[in-house]
């Protein structure tokens, strides 16, 4: 019973796919799942735009969204229908055709990073060999396109935006690898699936997640913040800071393309989210060995729903940092602590069973964060602001 | 070969040629960049998927940047009125020509030379390239690692300001 839930989609697409000839049926599995993709998690960024509406105010001390439907439920579709019938403006010395282009290169290329993600137990669209590299070799063309949407508005903001996100992207995507390396290093393969599979195991009912070891902890904590720079989310959100420069790059978009702008954005956020779910929480495993009769399908999402939360709090929480705050967390103390973590994976590695390597590995990175995070505190001058022209 | 082969490869064709034949810069880098991404739908199609994926992440993800920052960054990106080819394209067009006939006549000569045995295409995964660079071309990882070093830091110091009073 359980067993058939937890394979229920899996199940489904092959009876759906038996009713195809033979000679159609691979085209059609893939086919099948590439429209799932494709439908689930727009259903699902709708469904995200209104809780961080919701969260958000609810930070912030206000209402949010409640006249479109029951408690505002119904405001998704009213921002569709707003966002689909609203006039589609390029401005008269954009360039056209790289305009037009850029949003669509930003959707095709997140959504390509949903093909390797295993969502539940064999639910995953491609497993290939080097699915890591895969997901990562697509993230980085999304660079690309927020360069292609901000050069083709002419505008000053829009320039000044993409140089802003591109300079970021390209600075927190070294930490971002660095810290899933120490990851493929122990588990020795590239493939995503592997990666779930060394995870899903338990001791004393408790699970195996990487993220239950001091290498792990540190990966993830260095993993989300990368991930939150990369993304552009809040606290880094200087490319497109509206009190800065209107919208950053998208700030030429309007009607339907900047819908695509901002679900690409979200989107981003998943397929990052459901990265670090796969990487360090176990992706769909349960997080008790008494739980494994839940279907995977739900853990895997319901993780994901949890990091997209936490998202949602962090941007309600915390201001926005400066640009060279930005460069110089980056590259002064992210891309150390993941360099240094890559060396404490290696002993845990080369420590054996036992309580040694907890004590080792942990003493080292906790050292090193109070030492880095000591020596960087005492360069910035923290006091009271100094205004130079508005006093 | 096929049909896909053949659409990757009209695609990268027109990529590299619109990358010298566009007047824009940044056009040009953007064609580029679909070169690029052809010849690493190229690599993909012959079952290399580490070197197809580390030519989208290295070429796209990052040269491409490069050549976009570095246009926007040294001079605007407005075409010139007169156009952006050069006075003496018509004896660069024979260079170019002599220089594809040479290596067309190497590469057309030196096939029937080699014994043609045809051998099952040997399956290398990501794993075996990993355990290759970390074993046996170990050495030579090191030297290419420690000449980027150098590079970057002699990148690093040219860029540098010379500050004034400080020693």
């Amino acid at each position: 019973m359980f067993a058939t839930l937890d394979q229920i989609f899996v199940l489904f697409k092959q009876w759906l796919v038996g009713l195809l000839p033979a000679g159609l049926q691979p085209v059609a599995g893939v086919l099948l799942c590439v429209v799932v993709i494709i439908g689930l998690f727009p259903g699902l960024f709708a469904l995200t735009v209104l809780l961080e509406r919701k969260g958000l105010a609810r930070i912030q001390n206000r209402i949010g969204p409640n006249r479109a439907g029951p408690f505002g439920l119904l405001q998704p579709i009213a921002d569709a229908i707003k966002s689909l019938t609203k006039e589609d403006i390029v401005p008269l010395s954009a360039d056209g055709t790289v305009h037009f282009l850029a949003p669509l290169v930003l959707v095709v290329a997140v959504f390509m990073g949903f093909a390797v993600l295993p969502m539940g137990r064999n639910m995953v669209l491609v497993d290939m060999d080097a699915s890591l590299l895969f997901f990562f070799a697509v993230g980085a063309s999304t660079e690309l396109s927020v360069f292609m949407a901000g050069w083709s508005s002419r505008n000053k903001y829009s320039l000044l935006g993409a140089m802003r996100a591109v300079a970021q992207m390209i600075s927190y995507e070294v930490p971002l690898l660095m810290s899933s390396v120490a990851v493929v290093m122990m588990t020795g393969s590239l493939s995503l699936v592997k990666i779930v599979e060394a995870q899903n195991h338990y001791t004393w009912g408790l699970p195996h997640w990487y993220i239950f070891t001091p290498w792990g902890f540190a990966g993830f904590v260095m993993f989300a913040i990368a991930a939150t720079a990369e993304t552009n989310r809040s606290p880094f959100d200087l490319p497109e800071g509206e009190s800065e420069l209107v919208a950053g790059y998208f700030t030429e978009y309007s009607g339907f393309k900047f819908a695509l702008f901002f679900l690409g954005e979200y989107l981003g956020m998943f397929s990052i989210s459901g990265l670090g779910t796969t990487l360090f929480l176990g992706g769909w495993s349960a997080p008790f060995a008494f739980l494994g009769w839940v279907p995977s399908w739900i853990w895997f999402f319901g993780k994901l729903m949890l990091s997209i939360c936490v998202f949602i709090w962090v941007r309600g929480t915390l201001p926005r940092l400066r640009q060279d705050q930005l460069m110089n967390f980056a590259w002064k103390f992210v891309l150390p602590m993941t360099l240094l973590n890559l060396f404490v994976a290696g002993l845990w590695r080369f420590l054996g069973d036992g309580w040694q390597r907890w004590v080792v590995c942990s003493a080292i990175l906790v050292l090193a964060y109070v030492i880095v995070g000591r020596v960087e505190m005492r360069r910035q001058h923290v006091g009271p602001r100094s205004y130079r022209y508005a006093e | 070969m096929n049909i896909p082969f053949y659409l990757i490869a009209a695609l990268t064709v027109l990529g590299g040629s619109a990358a010298v034949l566009l007047k824009n810069t940044v056009h040009c880098a953007l064609a580029l960049t679909i070169a690029f991404a052809g010849l690493a739908v190229l690599f993909l199609q012959l079952d290399a998927q580490f070197a197809g994926f580390a030519q989208i992440l290295v070429y796209i993800g990052a040269v491409a940047i490069l050549v976009v920052f570095a246009i926007l960054l040294t001079r605007g990106s407005e075409t010139p009125k007169d156009g952006v080819f050069s006075h003496t394209w018509l004896a660069g067009l024979a260079v170019a020509a002599a220089v594809f006939s040479v290596l067309g006549w190497a590469v057309l000569q030196s096939v029937p030379g080699l014994p043609y045995t045809p051998a099952a295409a040997p399956i290398v995964t990501v794993n075996d390239i990993g355990k290759a660079l970390m074993g046996r071309y170990v050495l030579p990882l090191e030297i290419v690692a420690v000449l980027l070093t150098a590079a970057l830091i002699g990148a690093v110091i040219v860029a540098m300001h010379e500050k004034e009073g400080t020693k």
